[in-house]
């Protein structure tokens, strides 16, 4: 599927993608970016130097050959962090702050929800939930999780 | 966190501490450690990463395999983060030799010191020197304030940490009512005798009973005496519980009344006293509604709800021990059921309380609905989206009719419920009571009594059930405004301050480095700026002028390095007396409502008109206030005369120049007025800077013709320094900067030809 790729990536052993197009250019550190990464993650991708200037831009990762698709997704998969959440196991009260005992599909991990107006609804069943430190934790389908967690997440609803 | 200079590495976690003591070689010694919390793949999973005096060491909580690092020529150790995930990566001269990934949120300073601490090491076992780390002042990364060397943790943010408020934290506000102590007793002493009195009434319906309506049933005339003894002992009782029913409420309120008013302005002083800092991450409304609101829930909660809630348990006690007095076996029955009731009844009211906090917060996103459109009004007609914006806020009153329908289906039960449990509770002691006089045990009059005191307080029950939430809302309430009253501000008073009644408004900026957060804002910033000279800070907006400006204002304090005035640190001096010092002009002038005297007078209240007069003459303020309806006294600010963005800056330029300052501060001063408006401005400016020390930010490069000697600023640190003439020639960064505004500048009016002219010129007076 690889058609017209004007540049070259490869990955040098201090761990940074590097980059080259025809004009010589050759950039190290390259960092891809998803332009829409909650709402549609596979489209439009681009990839962009330590100073945020965008070099290249991907329609599709399935337009890449496979070794460069490879590489990226791996970069991507190394930046992006967002458990989703599959059942959570304890919350410390119900009045916010509160602390959150998940198991997610990162493992089991504990935050602090600082108040109910971090939990964003991104569709009527999946949300969003933003932890003291800024990290987001994901729930894809909240009528899927089991009834106790349902129970505990509907006191924040 | 660690301890640097703790020979011992017992403060490491127990679990890392066992396996540790193993790996160490003989004097070999925990300088620094992080634990981390996930692994390369980002899954959740604990490790640790060690600095010690011969290596660096790591493991993951995982694997049993120790990794090791023996210092090396080309070692490096660096870390970057990115959405909250902070990578820790080592490098020799060759390759990434590992990585490590963790959850940024408070461990910054830790990495920091584990970077550092590295760093020192390996310097120690290249060249042999070991370099002496200054342990002076540490400021805690999260509010920035001083923490002493020894200590881990930071005082001020383990308060606030992310604890649920607990019912404890309504004792805090022992504090304030501890001045009304007095006043306190005598309203608790009040409510018992209140309750006392309004126990009687039901206790004379017992003799009234057996000594006169059962006997005159029995045939007997009904003894006149008696009745009217025991009815002028009713009426005299409720009108003593009528009395002393208003005194305790009154009393009380008196004194809740008071507290809420210290807290707020305790809290108001408090937060007028924070830094910047703290505002800047703080919502305004958020922060009015904790004042506002809150206090005003505590408030209430103290003056009715508590209140109520300690008469209701006086007076249960009081009539357990009457009851019991009378029969201690049908009290042992009347009394049983009462708990399981009061528990029924809380179950109820707690499903009830979710439901309702649900409410609640569907109103608010009913609320935010209207917040977003009607102020993008214009904006949703330009687009015509007015269906969906209808839309929008239907599906949201869809959600709030949903949820309650569904609060209502159990409200609409509740109160029924609670009527039919008191039923049964009534029906026990009936039951039980019919029994027991089936027996001869008790009277009718006792039985009487008993159901007359019962029903009284299985009615209070309710409102008791309640008291639940309602404390752990106050609770939460109070930790809101604790919360703010905990916060030490980030730019503490000197302990011992020096006084310095003139100053000559010489400022150095020594390795000055400010961090807001986790991000590294300026560093390494090196200035000296003479008295009387006029410094221009230029630069891309976020290269970090407006930290600088904030930094020698002291709205922040510096991470590293320091600014001294005079050559003295402004951190020794009293804030106050600094910023008197200090005229602030900014691109947003605020004007507070009141006169426009009282606007320039702002920064010195006790002004004479003749002053102030001439202030407004200097800023070319004088005839465009002459000109409005009411002069000086004409009303501005958010209620008051609308006045153009170049006036209301000419009026605070008057304010600037009232308070005669040595040290002047423009920060895009100019920035937010057409060009024609920016010549009278920048004349007015002129009359303030003449002879003292000004720093001036500018995003056209035209309002520092005057300047001295500007300052250019890229990424938080200084890239060149020099007037114009000489960065120009110089063809730098300034150079680019220029000629990208000449060329985006062609509508202007002016060039920019006069800065070479009067830079030269403005050579040093």
């Amino acid at each position: 599927m690889s058609q017209l790729v004007t540049f070259q990536l490869t990955r040098n052993a201090f761990g940074r993608l590097v980059f080259n197009n025809q004009l010589g250019l050759m950039q190290e550190g390259v960092i891809p970016v998803r332009s829409f990464p909650i709402t549609n993650p596979d489209q439009g991708i681009a990839l962009v130097d330590p100073h945020g200037k965008e070099l290249v831009w991907i329609e599709r990762l399935t337009d890449l050959p496979d070794d460069y698709r490879i590489l990226i997704e791996a970069e991507l998969k190394g930046r992006e962090f967002m458990p989703e959440i599959k059942r959570l196991s304890k919350v410390s009260s119900f009045i916010t702050p509160s602390t959150w005992e998940v198991e997610t599909d990162r493992g089991e991990a504990s935050f602090i929800l600082k108040g109910e107006e971090d939990i964003r609804r991104l569709t009527t069943s999946s949300l969003l939930i933003t932890d003291s430190q800024g990290i987001h934790f994901w729930i894809r389908d909240r009528m899927s999780l089991d009834r106790y967690s349902r129970k505990l997440l509907d006191h924040f609803l | 966190m660690q301890q640097p200079n703790n020979s011992s590495n017992n403060n490491l976690p127990r679990n890392w501490d066992e396996a540790l003591t193993l790996q160490l070689n003989d004097e070999e010694n925990v300088l620094a450690w992080i634990e981390t919390d996930l692994d390369s793949e980002l899954r959740f999973s604990k490790g640790i990463v060690i600095v010690t005096n011969q290596r660096l060491l790591a493991k993951m909580y995982t694997s049993e395999i120790w990794h090791s690092w023996s210092y090396r020529q080309g070692l490096l150790l660096t870390h970057r983060d990115y959405a909250g995930i902070g990578c820790l990566e080592l490098f020799d001269a060759h390759a990434r030799l590992m990585y490590w990934r963790y959850r940024v949120g408070s461990s910054d300073r830790v990495v920091n010191r584990l970077i550092e601490s590295f760093a020192q090491q390996l310097d120690r076992h290249l060249t042999g020197k070991l370099h002496q780390e200054a342990d002076a002042v540490v400021q805690c990364p999260n509010c920035g304030a001083s923490m002493a060397g020894e200590q881990n943790d930071c005082r001020v943010c383990e308060k606030q940490s992310h604890v649920p408020p607990s019912t404890w934290t309504l004792f805090r506000l022992w504090r304030f009512a501890k001045p009304y102590k007095g006043r306190l007793l005598i309203g608790f002493l009040l409510t018992l005798c209140s309750t006392a009195a309004t126990l009687v009434p039901p206790y004379l319906t017992m003799p009234l009973m057996d000594n006169v309506l059962i006997p005159y049933q029995n045939g007997q005339p009904i003894n006149d005496e008696l009745v009217a003894l025991y009815l002028s002992g009713l009426l005299g009782a409720s009108i003593l519980a009528w009395i002393l029913g208003w005194a305790r409420t009154y009393m009380l309120a008196l004194v809740s009344e008071r507290i809420g008013a210290d807290l707020r302005t305790t809290t108001y002083e408090h937060l007028l006293n924070l830094s910047q800092e703290y505002f800047g991450g703080k919502r305004t409304g958020d922060l009015m509604a904790r004042i506002g609101a809150e206090t005003d829930r505590i408030n209430l909660f103290l003056s009715l709800h508590l209140l109520d809630f300690a008469t209701d348990v006086i007076m249960i006690v009081m009539t357990a021990m009457i009851l019991i007095s009378i029969n201690p076996s049908l009290a042992l029955v009347t009394l049983v059921p009462l708990p399981i009731i009061a528990w029924l009844i809380h179950l109820v009211r707690d499903r009830l309380r979710i439901g309702f906090e649900k409410v609640d917060r569907i109103w608010a996103e009913v609320n935010n609905v209207l917040a977003d459109t009607i102020p993008g009004i214009r904006v949703i007609k330009a687009f015509a989206q007015e269906k969906r914006e209808s839309a929008r806020f239907c599906a949201a009153n869809q959600r709030n009719l949903q949820i309650n329908d569904r609060v209502n289906k159990l409200w609409s039960l509740f109160t029924p419920t609670v009527t039919l449990l008191t039923e049964v509770g009534l029906l026990i002691v009936w039951i039980f009571g019919i029994w027991q006089i089936s027996k001869d045990e008790i009277t009718v009059g006792v039985l009487t009594a008993f159901l007359a005191y019962i029903g009284r307080f299985y009615i209070r029950l309710d409102s008791m059930s309640r008291i639940v939430s309602i404390t752990q809302k106050a609770a939460a309430g109070t930790k809101r405004i604790f919360d703010i009253l905990d916060h030490i501000s980030s730019v503490p008073e000197s302990t011992s301050p020096v006084h310095l009644p003139t100053v000559q408004g010489q400022i150095e900026l020594r390795n000055v480095g400010f961090r807001y957060g986790t991000r590294s804002i300026t560093r390494d910033i090196n200035l000296v700026i003479k008295p009387g000279e006029m410094i221009g800070l230029v630069g891309h907006s976020g290269s970090g002028k407006s930290t600088l400006v904030n930094l020698i204002c002291r709205f922040y304090d510096v991470s590293e390095g320091a600014i001294l005035i005079d050559g003295h640190d402004i951190r020794s001096l009293p804030i106050a007396e600094y910023r008197k010092h200090i005229g602030l002009v900014l691109q947003e002038p605020f004007l507070f409502y009141g006169t426009i005297a009282e606007n320039i007078a702002y920064g010195k209240p006790d002004a004479m008109p003749s002053e102030i007069v001439s202030a407004a003459r200097a800023a070319h303020a004088h005839e465009f206030i002459l000109r409005l309806p009411h002069g000086y006294d004409s009303l501005v600010g958010e209620r008051g005369q609308a006045l153009s963005g170049g006036e209301r800056q000419r009026i605070s330029i008057a304010r600037a120049l009232l308070i005669n300052p040595r040290i002047l501060i423009l920060d895009e001063a100019t920035s937010s007025v057409d060009t024609t408006t920016e010549k009278d401005i920048q004349e007015a400016l002129d009359n303030l800077v003449r002879g003292r020390t000004t720093i001036a930010i500018a995003h056209r490069l035209s309002t520092l013709r005057e300047a001295h000697r500007l300052i250019v600023l890229d990424r938080g640190s200084i890239v060149e320094i020099g007037n114009h003439a000489e960065l120009m020639a110089r063809e730098g960064f300034y150079y680019r900067l220029y000629q990208a505004q000449v060329r985006n500048v062609d509508t202007e009016d002016r060039g920019f030809v006069p800065i070479v002219e009067h830079s030269v010129a403005g050579e040093h007076k």
